[in-house]
């Protein structure tokens, strides 16, 4: 039987999902907007809820290094982080992909500097899509309690690090209804982590060791075949979630919403999903909602879009110099389509700026009268 | 999109592990390193044999032998880099330097 519902903190489900991953090792610098749910950890290490050893670092480069060191020796570890954390820890996601490290890491997406700015948007973790880690979005705090439990159970199966993203204040610092699962029922269905290899004296191995010419792009072949393979498990390990408690989250890598009988549809990512669910019957308009960037679902989205005349991608991030990074890479996938929708780009709710009802209505009145360029939503 | 692939996996990358673990200790040992060394420190009669180059040897290369009942530094050529932090630190100076041809 689950526990009642409880009125928590995004932040505070994050937290309890991931004491009853239990995790060995914490290693984390606090940032705004992540600091309540490293905080809630360490409450939980201090009250002795919670066995694991809280290591607290002098940077988010060390926080990841840690969490590689632990992982290193087979211990299941944890991090979250966010924005300049996010881009300073840069170096180590590739160390901590490459070398295989099923690390788990909440990134609560805020801004990057210049000019600072701590609110939302998700610049930080988009610019981090291509260090080889499993990147999920996910849109409220429901979710992103169910997500963090699926996520060790999906990073220690595939061996390689899952980095689950959240909006930054949207759903960390927001109150909302959780429903909790017992902790034997989330130990029955996060398996004990066996680690591949792990540093032990007894039978010693090399990590972390040169890769030459002659072997490098073998390596890196290896970790794209990885990604490619996951999705099969972060698929399966969505159903396996839906059956023992009964949620669900489109087939773990899209959810399609609204989208029977649609021919237009908006495709984001995170909590906006909640603001266009709004308005989505009444503006007779499908949602696709991106769960995982990385791996990218462009399969699943082909699928899913074959029969709209258009689409319009609203995201909160853009790639300087080029377009939105999701807009360009939903248009490549299409694009082997033989006949495809037309596809509109908005560049919206950069730094916190907020993303309004109707923001939206002016976007589908665009996208419903045959535009298909990039704008910015100011 | 699936990998396509454009030849059968050879047996190099069939021996490519997860994450570029080398399962095996001592492979250093296996793969000769010394080839890249500029100079090579040479060891003179001065040697006593009083081992304190052992110590400084970052490769762990030069081991003290006995040859005709005298104790002496004798160099692995194979794994030294030749970086001569042996000839800095002896107290005889009984390390000299020699150009590799």
């Amino acid at each position: 039987m689950s526990v009642p519902r409880n009125v928590v903190e995004g932040s505070e489900a994050v937290a309890e999902a991931v004491r009853q991953c239990k995790p060995r090792v914490i290693a984390a610098y606090p940032i705004t907007p992540q600091t309540h749910i490293v905080e809630t950890l360490a409450k939980m290490i201090a009250d002795g809820k919670l066995d694991a050893e809280m290591i607290r670092v002098e940077s988010e480069h060390s926080a990841m290094a840690a969490c590689i060191g632990s992982e290193a020796v087979g211990l299941r570890s944890y991090t979250a982080t966010a924005s300049q954390g996010l881009a300073l820890m840069h170096e180590m996601l590739f160390i901590a992909s490459g070398m295989r490290l099923p690390v788990v890491m909440t990134v609560a997406n805020r801004a990057l500097s210049a000019p600072i700015n701590i609110w939302n948007d998700q610049q930080d973790s988009i610019a981090s899509r291509d260090s080889g880690w499993i990147q999920i979005y996910v849109e409220n705090a429901q979710e992103a309690y169910d997500t963090h439990i699926q996520a060790f159970k999906i990073a220690e199966e595939v061996h390689n690090p899952v980095m689950i993203c959240l909006d930054g204040f949207v759903v960390s610092h927001t109150y909302e209804n959780v429903r909790f699962e017992e902790d034997s029922e989330i130990e029955r269905f996060l398996p004990e982590y066996k680690p591949m290899f792990s540093l032990n004296p007894k039978k010693p191995v090399t990590m972390g060791s040169l890769g030459t010419p002659e072997y490098f792009m073998y390596f890196r072949r290896q970790q794209q075949e990885t990604l490619e393979s996951s999705k099969s498990v972060i698929k399966r390990v969505n159903r396996e979630f839906a059956k023992t408690f009964k949620r669900k989250y489109g087939n773990g890598l899209v959810e399609g919403i609204n989208l029977e009988g649609k021919t237009h549809a908006i495709i984001t990512l995170g909590s906006l999903t909640g603001t266009i669910r709004e308005i989505a019957e009444e503006e007779k308009i499908g949602i696709i909602r991106i769960k995982s960037f990385r791996p990218f679902p462009a399969e699943e989205l082909r699928e899913l879009c074959q029969n709209l005349e258009s689409l319009a991608v609203i995201e909160k991030d853009v790639s300087i110099g080029a377009n939105g990074a999701v807009y360009d890479e939903v248009r490549s996938a299409l694009y082997s389509l033989e006949e495809r929708p037309k596809v509109s780009g908005f560049i919206a709710g950069l730094g916190g700026r907020d993303i309004t009802l109707q923001n939206i209505r002016d976007i589908i009145k665009k996208v419903k009268s045959g535009f298909d360029g990039v704008e910015w939503v100011m | 999109m699936k990998i396509q692939r454009s030849e059968k996996m050879n047996e190099k990358e069939k021996n490519v592990t997860p994450g570029a673990v080398v399962t095996e200790a001592g492979s250093a040992e296996r793969n000769k390193t010394g080839s890249w060394r500029t100079f090579r420190p040479k060891i003179t009669d001065k040697c006593v044999g009083c081992g304190i180059c052992t110590w400084y040897c970052p490769e762990d290369c030069i081991q003290i032998k006995e040859i005709n009942g005298k104790k002496r530094a004798v160099v692995n050529y194979d794994y030294c880099k030749g970086c001569l932090i042996c000839m800095n630190e002896c107290p005889q100076n009984a390390i000299e330097k020699e150009r590799e041809r």
